[in-house]
Formats: structure tokens, sequence, C-alpha cells
């Protein structure tokens, strides 16, 4: 019996080269300075009905957004919008239009590397005049720049920093925004390994044979009589004397449950426990693999493979016979 | 009118009176919506948790908004905001409370320099720098 990785819980987390994380950085770098499509026209010019919606929900009582003969007063000279309601006149609405190709070929080649997830870090705003209701606004996006690979307690990625410019119909720019996400691969949730089984004097040579590949199955010295899980005496005999044969690797389900509760982080659930008849006449107990619990049948056949569970934990897992 | 924060009567150190906002789901929602802003996770509980959210959470552009107005409120109407850079956090979930506070950190001339902080239950939800020209 081989023993093959295919009973691994624990997820390896593909690691890249430095080189290769760098050439994949030139390739985004690529992509800095370019302008992500045409300008896009504010729907509406700034208006007061907006200005109301927002300063009301968030309860900006500022008089110079809505209240004229305070604003006439004010450095302003006349009623003004919120500088922070900024992005706001642009925004695509309930069906925003997609995102202009340049910007979608930057994702797809995030994308490619499994940087799916998405968290916007930071949003800095810089204003050149305070916009006035009859100002048509229109913005233009430009990538400013792209981190290289990091590590953040929300998995690994790269954050990619665009720039908003907000122009008025003369074109004088009236602000600007640096808006930054970071996009990245989920860090990985691995299962914690498995329990360790309580070993002894007794016992332990029987588990570091599944580290070598081998299910062994005790033998009394004085009457030849197989026996699982090992012990110190022969229940037959009663002779400390034994060793040990290697099984063949085959057998049939005695019996089985199916656990649902209670969870443990190392397995998945449900979880079938099979008592498991060696053809050489002793029993022993194992999970399957590659079955579901409605695949196990007392009395079927299986064949009996060694899989390393971690580096520290070997143990014999049957799989259903064709 | 109300009246506005002279420059002359500011200090460094100076710390801006506390605002607290409750986080009420019609809050959530109505900011959103006045920014134009539809994302299911800001508006639609159900959606929010399918991909991956606790609740709806409140938008960036209202967090800009109330960083704006937690600016204005303590310098007065005459105040004119140049910047303002936000570093978010923890969101704003329905039913917590943002605890803004403020400091100020610089002054130059006119030009005050002030450090908000807006903590909910989490943790930060965000950390903001305004330059503000005072009157």
């Amino acid at each position: 019996m081989a023993i093959t990785r295919e009973g691994m819980t624990v997820s390896q987390v593909q690691q890249e080269p430095d080189a290769d994380k760098k050439a994949f950085h030139e390739q985004l770098l690529g992509f800095v300075g370019v302008q992500t499509g045409p300008a896009r026209l504010a729907p509406d010019e700034v208006n007061i009905p907006m200005i109301r919606h927002l300063v009301e929900s968030v309860g900006d009582k500022n008089p110079i957004y809505l209240d004229d003969a305070a604003a006439k007063a004010s450095r302003h000279g006349e009623i003004v919008a919120p500088p922070t309601m900024l992005q706001a006149w642009v925004m695509g609405g309930i069906t925003p239009p997609p995102h202009p190709e340049s910007y979608e070929q930057m994702n797809r080649l995030l994308f490619s590397k499994g940087f799916t997830s998405v968290v916007a870090t930071n949003c800095e705003q810089v204003y050149d005049r305070y916009v006035k209701p009859g100002d048509r606004l229109s913005m233009t996006t430009t990538i400013d720049s792209i981190s290289e690979e990091k590590t953040t307690g929300l998995g690994t990625g790269h954050f990619v920093t665009t720039r908003q410019d907000y122009w008025d119909a003369d074109g004088n720019r009236v602000g600007s925004m640096l808006f930054r996400i970071i996009r990245f691969r989920p860090a990985a949730k691995s299962k914690p390994p498995r329990p360790l089984p309580a070993t002894t004097h007794d016992n332990s040579w029987w588990f570091d044979a599944l580290k070598e590949g081998k299910l062994l199955i005790q033998r009394c010295k004085g009457c030849g009589e197989l026996r699982n899980p090992p012990h110190p005496m022969c229940a037959s005999c009663r002779s400390m004397e034994w060793d040990s044969i290697e099984a063949k690797g085959t057998g049939s389900i005695h019996s089985y449950v199916v656990t649902h509760y209670p969870v443990v982080p190392s397995f998945e659930y449900p979880l079938p426990i099979l008592l498991v008849d060696l053809d050489e006449g002793v029993r022993m107990v194992m999970n399957p693999i590659d079955a579901a619990p409605d695949d196990l049948q007392i009395g079927c056949k299986v064949t009996i493979e060694v899989n390393k569970c971690d580096p520290e934990l070997s143990l014999p897992f049957a799989r259903l016979a064709k | 009118m109300t009246t506005s924060l002279s420059h002359s009567e500011v200090r460094v150190g100076d710390e801006l009176p506390g605002l607290d906002i409750p986080l009420t789901r019609t809050l959530i929602v109505a900011t959103a919506i006045a920014t134009r802003d539809y994302q299911e996770v800001h508006h639609d509980p159900g959606l929010a948790v399918e991909r991956g959210s606790k609740d709806i959470i409140m938008n960036i552009l209202t967090t800009n908004s109330f960083v704006g107005r937690y600016v204005t409120d303590w310098a007065g109407p005459d105040a004119l905001i140049k910047s303002v850079k936000v570093r978010l956090g923890a969101p704003n979930y329905p039913g917590d409370t943002m605890q803004m506070t403020g400091k100020v950190t610089a002054l130059d001339g006119k030009v005050a320099t002030v450090a908000i902080r807006g903590a909910n239950s989490l943790g930060d939800h965000v950390n903001a720098t305004v330059e503000v020209e005072l009157s």
C-alpha cells in the first residue's frame, strides 16, 4: 500500500516564487496612468432636491446648503452643495454603466491570480471649489497606482488606487478623488489537523508503521491469533509475546454510523465512521474515502489505503469496491 | 446666522465636541439612496448576508458626508473644507452607534488640520484627516 495524498485535509496555499510575483506586478503596472474610458457626464446638474435628500438624511444643519439668505451672507454668496457630495453627482444610479474595457482588463488579470475579493480602504478627496446648483459635472477615471503584492489581515493582494477627476462644463477641475481598494485572495481557511490518537508503549508501533504506509495486524507468538486494536496480552492464550503481519488491505463493512453532531472542525460532515472486517479476521475503525453516506452498506467490500492526514499522522481509510 | 469659528480662536490640540450617530436601518438606507448608491449591501439585508456581510452597511459616500458635517458642525458655515481623506475600517451596521471625536492637529494660517475618528462597537469605522479653512 502506497501512501497517497488523497486523504489530506489541510489545504495547501500555492506559493509563487518572488520572480513570478515581480513579473506579475510589472504586468499590472502596464495599467497605471491609463484613463479608463471617456468622461462620465453627470445625469443631472447639481440641484437642490438631491442636496436636500442628502443633508436631511445625514442631519447636516449647515445653512449654506439650503437656506438662501444664509448662503448669500456666506463666503460663497449663493447656495452650494456639500463638498463631500462630489461623488454623488456622477453616480451611475440603479443600473450603473459597465466598467470601461481597460478597467475590466486589469480586473481579469487580477482575477487570473485569484485576487477576486475587494474591499475599499481609502478615499481622499480634494476640492478645488464648492459646486453649486446649475453646475453640470463630468468625471474621468485614471488608474493611479497598483501596489506590489501585500499580505493584510484580509488576505494577499494588490492595492489598486484610481483617481477620479471632476470637471465643470467649462473644463475646469472642481475636485479630485483618490480611491484605494485592495483586490485580494481571501486568506485560506485551512482545517485544523485531525486530533492525534493517544499513543502508548503498547500501540505506538502500529501508528509508526502507518506513517511508513504499512497497515499491520498484531499476531500472538504463542497461539498465532491475530488481534486488533494492539494490546499487550493475547486474550486466548495469555502470551505476552507477539509480532505482526502486514494486512492485505481488503475487507468488508461490518457496521457503520454517520455522525452529524457534534462538529469537530477537523472533519467534513456528515462524517461516516466504519467498522471494517479485514479479510484476515480482525476488525478496525476507519473513515471511508470518496464515499457519500448513502453509498455505504453493511457487507460492502472495501479496499484499504493508508493515507497521510498531516505530517504527524497517517491512518487507514476504506474505499468502497466497485 | 450661525457664527463661524475664527482661526484666531483655535489652537492645536483643541478637541471637537463629540457626536454620537445612532446607526438606524433607516439612516443607512436613506443615506445610500441619497448618494445614488444602489448596491444591495447598503439596503437589502438578505443579499448583504448572501454576499458575506453580517447585515447591510453604511456606504462610503455617507461616511464622507458625516465627516464633512462633523467638521462644519464645529467650525460653522463659513468654514471651507479643502480636503477630506478617510481610511476605512469596521463597517457601520444597523443597531450600532458611531461615536465621532476629533482634534486639531495642525494650524497653518487659517487652515486647520483636524483628525477625526468615528468608532463603533467593532472598532474604528473611519479615521479621517480634514483640511479646513477657517474664517
